[in-house]
């Protein structure tokens, strides 16, 4: 059965582009499908206040936000119980990929919102902080993609939309590192046998591969220009 | 304008220079950026960006970027206007805009852009409140306007204000099963949000003598007064908002208001 | 050579992104961003791929400056430290200072430092000495001095030695062409005292097409259709 004229181990229409912030040292735009994220990096700066700096390595700091009008129901701006998890646990995905200790006693910030949300959000917001990481210039052992992965009528879906989301027996994103696959987010939601559970999170790091594509041709258009043919 | 750092300047602003050199190029009848005082940079209009929302648009003013997006929903109306809808304007200067913005709870900035975007589209009389009415008494549709910046390079009165216009005008009500009081939040139906005027806020920004239009962010710095005049399709004004620290004379306030409304009947036709 | 040559996975001057593999061979070794993980030497920032006899390294595109010794940079006063001298931000991700040592000026014990500086003051100065993550600047160099008036223009603090050029051929070729006095701070910050919107683009320019060959010549030539339009709009002007 396709969803939106899509097969089930297929990303949704995916468009990512870097540089999108002029004023951020680095930033992103990420769309999975209707999921729509914006990712603004700022540093390696000065941090305040200066109890938290550390001696020998940066903070890394992340704050993820939903947008009011990015939700169906308009949404109370402000931070929320989801959204102070999801800033947590998207700063540590990305952690094991950022050399926070080239940049002792500075933070390094990374803003998330969420402009359109159709699920998937912390995912799209992984792919979007890790292009707007890299292009801002700070230093990575490598990029990070994420997706998230379910099982509907026994089948099992990659990149799930909003409508999938709630049929689904299980809501699984995952975050690797591509080069070395190591994972660095998971999160589940629902119930299922254990070797449900390890297929699906096999379909998420495989489906990133495509991601991982995507996030190296955002970067190359905005440092490098249109990639030319006779390259 | 002081713009400066409230616990933590990242960027090196070297404000000081940057405003006495544009103050200097001013008084020359130049811009340093070679536009006229009254010229606006380009402006790139995106409707409906943001299916979600029941109206959105996106504005670009050179490179200050604003999203601002309607949504619609039923609620109880004010005791003093039993039979109008309600009107609510929010704005979050979003740390992802600029170095300048940090987290936290809305500062005076943001709810100062709130409050002069709603006094042009309530004082306009833009929406017909009147048929937002459901239930005299007990219930009216609320318009929710949220104004999110995307990147600020100065100016975002004017972009938010217009950007707010265009999301209105834009915005088609959703589904609302009366019998269970219920809206069915993402749905659209064909029926568009009543509108009557076109609001547009120009802002007009001062330093030494000279009057221009849409600074980018270091013009905004420079300038020591701005006067914010919105006006509707018939000229007539409907908002006033002054900013900054020096005072306009009588002379002052008749030339801007006539800048004013002569460039909002321009920008007016991109509504 | 040639099979050090076979065992290149990426070529001089490509494009590569935080984790990209550019060779897997332990004859190499990682230079400028760039680091060893097993066998392989792995690209650490976006950049262009550089090899140079042994040693591999990434010019990095995009990121904060680094401070280092000797470097000219703009700066902007923030803070006066009671007697010892002045604290300068130079868009680096410390701050550095300016010790009472590092003015020309002689400065008496009581001597009121923001007569010499104050803040919101725009300096050029040079970094003297580093010591962990504190930075400190001299106003010795003869080049060093306070901006009085002029404008500032950020660039790229990676994309500085372009707009340098060999020997100093791009910027001279554009202090030429616009008969502007030009500082250029290693820190991406740019003074000019004239045609800051020309002088503008053409940093612009400079940054987009780092890469393009014969980049100085087609700077010039922009810069001379540029400024040759110019007098004849000052001239037209006269005559009316």
């Amino acid at each position: 059965m396709k969803k939106e004229g899509k097969n089930s181990d297929e990303l949704r229409p995916l468009v990512i582009k870097a540089g999108v912030i002029p004023n951020a040292n680095g930033s992103a735009m990420v769309s999975m499908g209707k999921t729509t994220v914006y990712a603004a990096v700022y540093g390696p700066r000065k941090l305040h206040p200066k109890h938290l700096q550390m001696y020998d390595k940066a903070y890394l700091y992340c704050r993820y936000t939903m947008v009011p009008f990015s939700t169906k129901e308009r949404a109370r701006p402000g931070p929320s119980r989801r959204s102070t998890e999801i800033s947590k646990v998207i700063t540590d995905a990305l952690k094991p990929a950022v050399f926070v200790n080239e940049f002792p006693k500075a933070t390094i910030d990374i803003f998330i919102d969420v402009v359109q949300a159709d699920s998937g959000t912390r995912c799209a917001a992984i792919n979007a902080a890790s292009v707007a990481l890299a292009d801002a210039g700070i230093p990575m052992k490598d990029l990070v993609c994420a997706v998230s992965a379910g099982k509907i009528d026994g089948k099992y879906w990659l990149d799930l939309t909003g409508e999938q989301e709630e049929t689904t027996d299980c809501d699984l994103p995952v975050a690797v590192m591509p080069k070395s696959k190591k994972i660095t987010l998971i999160q589940m939601d629902g119930s299922l046998p254990e070797k449900d559970v390890k297929e699906i999170i096999k379909l998420a790091v495989d489906g990133c591969e495509k991601i991982y594509k995507a996030q190296k041709k955002a970067l190359e258009e905005r440092w490098i220009g249109a990639i030319r043919e006779d390259k | 304008m002081d713009r400066r750092h409230k616990g933590g300047q990242i960027e090196c602003g070297v404000m000081n220079l940057k405003s006495n050199y544009i103050f200097n190029l001013a008084s020359k009848n130049q811009r340093t950026d070679g536009r006229e005082f009254s010229d606006f940079r380009k402006i790139e209009i995106e409707e409906n960006p943001i299916e979600n929302s029941d109206g959105s648009a996106r504005v670009r003013m050179g490179k200050t970027e604003v999203l601002v997006g309607v949504k619609l929903d039923v609620g109880e109306p004010f005791p003093d206007s039993k039979d109008e809808g309600i009107l609510i304007v929010s704005a979050e200067l979003s740390p992802l805009a600029s170095a300048e913005f940090e987290e936290g709870p809305p500062r005076e900035e943001s709810i100062e852009l709130a409050r002069i975007v709603d006094r042009g589209i309530r004082e306009s009389g833009a929406i017909d409140v009147k048929k937002l009415c459901v239930k005299e008494g007990e219930k009216v549709w609320m318009v929710n306007i949220d104004i999110h910046i995307i990147n600020h390079d100065g100016n975002l009165i004017d972009a938010a204000a217009l950007a707010s216009i265009i999301a209105l005008w834009n915005a088609k009500f959703p589904k609302y099963i009366e019998k269970e009081d219920r809206t069915e939040y993402g749905t659209k139906t064909d029926k568009e949000l009543p509108m009557k005027y076109k609001p547009v806020a120009v802002t007009v920004y001062k330093t030494g003598k000279d009057f221009f239009l849409d600074p980018n962010i270091d013009e905004e710095e420079a300038s020591t007064i701005r006067l914010t005049v919105i006006s509707r399709d018939d000229d007539d004004i409907c908002a006033l908002q002054k900013g900054g620290t020096e005072p306009l004379t009588m002379e002052d306030v008749e030339k801007i208001f006539s800048l004013a409304v002569k460039k909002a009947a321009e920008l007016r036709k991109l509504v | 050579m040639e099979e050090k040559a076979q065992t290149l996975l990426k070529k001089e001057r490509e494009f590569v992104i935080p984790g990209e593999e550019i060779v897997k061979s332990m004859e190499y070794l990682p230079g400028r961003s760039c680091f060893r993980e097993g066998e392989s030497i792995v690209a650490k920032r976006i950049g262009v791929v550089s090899v140079e006899n042994r040693v591999i390294s990434v010019i990095p595109l995009n990121g904060v400056y680094a401070p280092s010794v000797g470097d000219m940079v703009i700066g902007e006063v923030v803070d006066i430290q009671g007697n010892s001298g002045w604290v300068v931000n130079i868009d680096s991700p410390n701050e550095a200072f300016l010790p009472l040592a590092g003015v020309r000026e002689f400065v008496s014990q009581r001597a009121d430092l923001s007569k010499i500086y104050s803040i919101g003051d725009t300096i050029y100065a040079k970094i003297h000495a580093m010591s962990g993550s504190s930075i400190y600047l001299s106003m010795h160099d003869v080049m060093a001095r306070k901006f009085r008036d002029g404008m500032v223009i950020k660039m790229n603090p990676m994309k500085v030695p372009r707009l340098i050029g060999k020997q100093g051929s791009m910027i001279n070729a554009i202090k030429e062409k616009t008969d502007a006095r030009i500082s250029v701070g290693q820190n991406g910050l740019i003074w000019v005292d004239r045609n800051f919107d020309l002088i503008k683009e053409v940093v612009g320019i400079i940054e987009k097409e780092c890469f393009t060959e014969g980049l100085t010549d087609k700077v010039a030539k922009f810069l001379g259709e540029k400024t040759k339009a110019k007098t004849e709009e000052k001239e037209e002007k006269k005559e009316e």
